[in-house]
């Protein structure tokens, strides 16, 4: 079963189409990776997956249930605010640059929604937390303020934030561009951890090795559009120019 | 007289300053925050009348708002006022006054607030109240309190304006007894209650700005 249906987006900013009808679907415990040249829209498209950004065209459906859908004159219409509220639960999104929130200590970030939005019990959200910590390797620093971590040791904390939640697939908008590259294996190990979960994921990234390593199915998008897509092995030997020359950008050593 | 003496007929003066301060704080503060969400109003007329609202409170002397509030009611309406209306109007002028200033402060800190801790509340599934509660307000707190500290500090001598409507706080009190004495010691005595006034106000802003210290 389709977690994610997205169909024919279109999305422009001020003149300038950044997504011109992609479609893309997301099976239930897959895990896609979007790569692709700066500027080739995927920030936009995992905005527009999680209604950051609203479609100009085009379908957004979770779990059989449409977030929004084309009118007739092939115009994005978005369900009303009590679905769309609904709808959101499933998803979760972490951002380049953690979007941590500075005033709460790490265990207050991670916990805050739970009690707050999903208005759950205290204890167990606390035995959660302290849980995800464990995982992400951080359990000394729930206490912490995230002024006091690393770049690194942020994004665990901004993953953990949001599988706090429990949400049904999660996106990544390149989690670890923003880190220095010493960083960035610690964060990449947490991800492939999250793969064992069985956790949705669709990761837009520039890591190569890690794309074909964790990918059930690699997007290779250009200009607003899905030039290729397939699994890794399939993408990474393309016979495709553009995918062979954006791919060449990155050498063999991955 | 000794200085104790004087110091002693210009408690009730005090004790009225001391009032003025409080209330338009207690009152200025939440206001200017509803107002600067007048401001920030998708809303344009809301916007526009907020917006001609703070640049007449700033563009104008305090002194003569105080005379507005107090006279109008009279001059304007016809309303007759009694003596105990002094002191509420000076309540009414400061507060509105104040509240112009700290709306600006807060539409400052609300606004620079980055765009990304908006759209991480918002895929956490805040609201957008307990957004403006949980994530935003606090951090606007720690981000305008200098801002805040220099007006409360401005408010403290600003008090003194309510003797233009014949309040009688503390530097009314003290220029009635410097003419009576023909002594500069009332004028003295005044200025030492507002320097150690502003002084108690700077160690208190200075308190709580370094209890919002815990983070960045
Ligand atoms: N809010 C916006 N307003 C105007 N233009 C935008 C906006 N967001 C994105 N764009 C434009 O849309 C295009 C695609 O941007 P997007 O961020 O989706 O690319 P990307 O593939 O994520 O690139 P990168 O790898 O650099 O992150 C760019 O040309 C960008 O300038
Ligand atoms: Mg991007």
């Amino acid at each position: 079963m389709y977690l994610l249906e997205m169909n024919h987006v279109r999305k422009s900013f001020n003149s300038q189409e950044v997504l011109k009808d992609i479609s893309l679907s997301v099976k239930e415990g897959e895990i896609v990776s979007i790569i692709g040249p700066s500027g080739s829209g995927k920030s936009t498209l995992l905005r527009c997956a999680t209604m950051l950004e609203q479609m100009d065209g085009g379908e957004l459906i979770y779990l059989k249930e449409k977030a929004a859908w084309n009118e007739a004159d092939g115009v994005s219409t978005y369900a009303d605010k009590e679905t769309l509220k609904k709808i959101q639960k499933h998803y979760g999104l972490v951002f380049q640059n953690f979007h941590l929130f500075p005033h709460m200590s790490v265990l207050q970030n991670i916990m805050d929604a739970p009690l707050h939005v999903q208005k759950r019990n205290k204890e167990e959200v606390h035995e959660e937390a302290m849980k995800l910590l464990k995982k992400m390797g951080l359990e000394d620093k729930a206490k912490a303020y995230p002024c006091q971590l690393s770049g690194g040791q942020s994004q665990r904390v901004a993953i953990a934030r949001a599988l706090a939640l429990n949400p049904k697939i999660l996106f990544f908008d390149e989690p670890t561009s923003a880190l220095d590259p010493e960083l960035t294996g610690e964060v990449l190990k947490v991800i492939r951890s999250l793969a064992d979960l069985q956790i949705t994921m669709v990761i837009v990234t520039h890591e190569m090795a890690f794309a074909r390593d964790i990918s059930d199915r690699v997007i290779f998008m250009a200009d607003g559009i899905i030039v290729e897509e397939g699994t890794p092995e399939e993408v990474f030997s393309s016979s495709n120019v553009r995918t062979q020359s954006f791919l060449g950008r990155y050498g063999d050593n991955f | 007289m000794t200085f104790i003496q004087i110091l002693s007929q210009l408690a009730g003066g005090m004790w009225v300053s001391i009032q003025i301060f409080v209330v338009t704080l207690i009152f200025s503060l939440p206001l200017g925050l509803l107002i600067s969400f007048g401001r920030m109003s998708k809303n344009r007329i809301i916007q526009a009348i907020v917006k001609f609202y703070i640049s007449v409170m700033r563009g104008t002397p305090l002194m003569l708002q105080l005379m507005v509030v107090y006279f109008g009611p009279y001059y304007l309406l016809g309303i007759k006022v009694g003596n105990d209306y002094r002191l509420i109007a000076a309540f009414i002028g400061f507060t509105i006054n104040y509240a112009a200033y700290f709306a600006e402060i807060y539409r400052s800190g609300i606004q620079s607030m980055p765009a990304g801790q908006y759209e991480a509340s918002r895929l956490l599934g805040y609201s957008k109240s307990q957004t403006f509660v949980r994530i935003v307000f606090p951090q606007v707190i720690k981000r305008i309190l200098p801002s805040i500290t220099n007006e409360v500090i401005t408010l403290v001598k600003d008090t003194s304006l309510a003797f233009t409507i014949s309040v009688l706080e503390m530097f009314a009190v003290a220029k009635a007894m410097a003419s009576s004495q023909t002594s500069l010691i009332p004028f003295v005595a005044a200025g030492l209650f507002y320097y150690v006034f502003n002084l108690v106000v700077a160690v208190g802003m200075e308190y709580i700005e370094k209890r919002m210290n815990y983070y960045e």
